[in-house]
């Protein structure tokens, strides 16, 4: 029963934290209300006429909304690429933010999800894709098993995430025999997560494009640039508005890690271009419409090679001890391998592994604006539940906020470890 | 170029009949899947407060896993509400598949003028939206210098008049592969491959992820991207479940050899339509069946046969 009432305690104080900010923060939650508002109207009217509202078509079936969910399930992938270092080599200060890490994973796959939702003709038969209620086509349908991961992943995460932040809040001690399974086994859920959603690409014979045995790998060496990516500026955000000490030590060992898994991804990309160009074969055309354009349809070029030497500047940026140190030139980075990974993940995928299409024909792919505006709430959701995430779980881990104080109170010293709770 | 006369109208049969299922038995615990699912969906129907019918529609369980009555049921709630939407007698057949029946299909290349009289007769037979219209068939003008390269098709053709010089037509439908990858792709078991070898898709229980049409080599997927448009006069009311019955908006279809036909022992309507002759249907399993003289006599190729799809569609050179 105490449990119980605690965590109501818990529930309650985790509102108030929420509901309470300065202006800024109101002012950005509004923003991002405003967004979800405006997608939320664009996604009533796409239930009403159909997904006839999309540019989607027959010859490209698959479009914005899927290529968004590709990438996002990289940044949740990605996220937990920090518990990695932080547990295998025992290295101190990633072990701080690895439930940061956490937090972003949850927000990631809440926009994952909703971008399926949104992308399914039949919302209404959600329940069919259940296992146990529904009929599941499992193990055979690589779907079926992408929807048993990512809510696996979900729920691993979020349990973890509670369970630690309960244990700050109450001030006692969590049980390490317990998290440390759980967040060890969160790694290869990560790993597992991308490749099974690289696998529903690559298990298409029909679409050259997609049907290629370096598909999973790229996209781990993507997801694992682009999701510490956001990271990095989240955490140089909350080292500046909130008493969470960041080492800059930390900040840099993940650059220098991205420098490394962007190398490899530009490596990988080439080992594929070269495959392709090399052999001309007549599934050259798929690799050729997103760099060069086919029979005068090039809507993707420009994109293309953005996304190339995006990716090539960060790379080199974060190789350079000099530049990675400098925060400008951090920054710079970090945004150019997001822009990069988003196009590459994203549309870069998705598109040319329909263009053209089975038959050969093609259907020159743009969103419409329904799609961007649906999409634009979609990400206002995952922004608006990791902010207030945020917002309740950085003072509960910096021991400011327990069951025992007074909300808004300050503690009365500095805490000496960051964060008490970290396992 | 004369497109559009297509076959003439069936006369309806509206006895209402509903024949046996086609259910392979194969999934575990029906029942109590279903009372899981009748449990969900009464909440559902609680909190939104909708009417028996959407209640029955929201809950009806996947067709493969469903008992005759709850599938007679099923029927008589069908063609009534086809009845009313399209103002007559409309029937929903559920014949199941023939014993000792795989349905093949053989197209002359050599005849084909490219017509595109099999791709109106189809739309007419199966009920597609007409606006926009949904096209099962897809008649592609390859460059005879070329061969069968899908680079050169063009599906747009628009001449006065058919063929053209230095052309040859290649019409393109599901090709009832004996290795689908669609049905692979399914994650909830929507469509299947019957004993005679006809790949369909239960529009009730289709989810509309559009997996399936990622997965076809052939473009034989179509999705219902707005509310379908079928005018009432244009309809065939004599349909079956897993056929030619009207769909709604958000799901997939795709050719069925005219299930509704065919399984009665009628040619498929493009085949009947077609002016050259180019078209051969029949059963695989009968040796002395014109499907089985053309595979066993005539110059056979499949449709992308590298991806081991297996068709059952087969191309040929008649002369």
């Amino acid at each position: 029963m105490e449990l119980l009432h605690n965590f109501r305690l818990f529930i309650s104080g985790s509102w108030h934290l929420i509901t309470r900010g300065n202006r800024l923060y109101y002012a950005w939650v509004g923003f991002l209300l405003v967004l979800m508002a405006l997608g939320g109207l664009a996604y009533a009217n796409q239930l009403r006429h159909g997904l006839i509202v999309t540019h989607m078509r027959d010859q490209v079936s698959w479009g914005f909304y899927i290529g968004n969910f590709t990438f996002l399930v990289g940044v949740a992938a990605a996220a937990i690429m920090l518990v990695i270092p932080a547990y295998i080599y025992d290295w101190e200060p990633i072990k701080e933010i690895t439930l940061l890490g956490e937090l972003l994973a949850i927000s990631a796959l809440v926009m994952c999800l909703g971008f399926v939702m949104v992308d399914i003709g039949r919302p209404d038969r959600f329940w069919h894709i259940m296992p146990l209620v529904g009929s599941l086509n499992w193990p055979v349908s690589m779907l079926a098993w992408d929807v048993i991961v990512l809510n696996l992943y979900l729920i691993l995460n979020w349990v973890v995430v509670t369970y630690l932040l309960y244990c700050a809040y109450t001030e006692k001690h969590y049980v390490k025999k317990l998290v440390t399974p759980l967040v060890l086994l969160s790694i290869p859920m990560a790993v597992s997560i991308h490749t099974v959603t690289a696998y529903l690409y690559n298990g298409l014979a029909a679409r050259p494009f997609w049907n290629s045995a370096i598909l999973a790998p790229r996209f781990l060496a993507s997801a694992f640039c682009s999701g510490p990516a956001i990271l990095l500026v989240v955490l140089q955000v909350l080292r500046r508005m909130t008493k969470l000490r960041i080492t800059d030590e930390a900040i840099h060992k993940v650059a220098e890690l991205m420098a490394y898994t962007m190398g490899f991804n530009l490596f990988l990309t080439a080992a594929e271009a070269f495959k392709e160009f090399y052999s001309q074969t007549e599934h050259v055309v798929y690799i050729q419409y997103l760099f060069f354009g086919l029979k005068g349809h090039n809507t993707l070029v420009p994109y293309a090679w953005a996304s190339q030497i995006f990716g090539l500047a960060a790379f080199l940026l974060f190789l350079i001890p000099k530049t990675r140190k400098d925060w400008r030139t951090l920054n710079l980075g970090c945004v150019l391998i997001y822009a990069s990974v988003y196009i590459e993940k994203g549309m870069g995928l998705i598109i040319p592994g329909l263009t053209p299409d089975a038959l050969g024909e093609i259907y020159e792919y743009t969103p419409s604006l329904t799609e961007i505006a649906v999409a634009a709430g979609i990400f206002a959701m995952g922004f608006l539940v990791f902010t207030l995430m945020l917002k309740a779980a950085v003072p509960m881990m910096l021991g400011d906020f327990t069951i025992r104080k007074a909300p808004g109170e300050p503690h009365p010293e500095p805490p000496e470890q960051a964060a008490p709770i970290i396992p | 170029m004369s497109c559009g006369s297509g076959n003439s109208d069936k006369p309806c049969s509206c006895a209402g009949n509903s024949v046996a299922t086609t259910t392979a038995a194969s999934e575990p615990d029906p029942t109590r899947r279903a009372m899981i699912a009748t449990g969900i969906a009464a909440v559902a129907s609680i909190l939104t407060g909708c009417d028996k019918k959407t209640f029955d529609e929201f809950t009806q369980h996947n067709f493969r896993e469903l008992g005759k009555a709850e599938i007679n049921d099923i029927i008589a709630r069908l063609e009534a509400e086809y009845s009313a939407d399209y103002g007559k007698p409309v029937h929903v057949g559920t014949e199941p598949a023939m014993q000792g029946v795989v349905f093949g299909y053989a197209l002359d290349l050599s005849r084909c003028v490219g017509c595109r009289r099999c791709v109106h007769a189809c739309v007419k037979e199966n009920n597609q939206s007409r606006d926009p219209e949904i096209q099962w068939i897809k008649v592609l003008q390859m460059d005879k210098e070329e061969g069968v390269s899908l680079q050169h098709a063009d599906p747009y053709y628009t001449p006065k008049e058919v063929p053209e010089e230095g052309h040859f037509y290649m019409p393109v439908q599901c090709q009832q592969c004996r290795n689908p990858p669609c049905v692979k792709a399914c994650p909830v078991g929507a469509t299947w491959q019957e004993p005679d070898g006809i790949t369909v898709i239960d529009y009730n229980w289709c989810i509309g992820c559009r997996y399936c049409m990622a997965a076809c080599p052939y473009g034989a997927r179509h999705f219902n991207w707005g509310e379908p448009n079928l005018p009432k006069d244009e309809m065939n009311p004599d349909t079956h479940y897993l056929g030619n019955r009207p769909r709604r908006k958000g799901v997939v279809e795709k050719c069925t050899f005219c299930v509704q036909r065919t399984r009665k022992g009628q040619y498929p309507a493009c085949l009947e339509v077609c002016p050259t002759g180019s078209r051969k249907f029949g059963n695989l399993m009968d040796p002395k069946s014109e499907i089985r003289y053309v595979l066993e006599n005539k110059r056979v190729f499949l449709f992308k046969e590298d991806l081991n799809t297996k068709p059952k569609f087969f191309y040929f050179y008649g002369v």
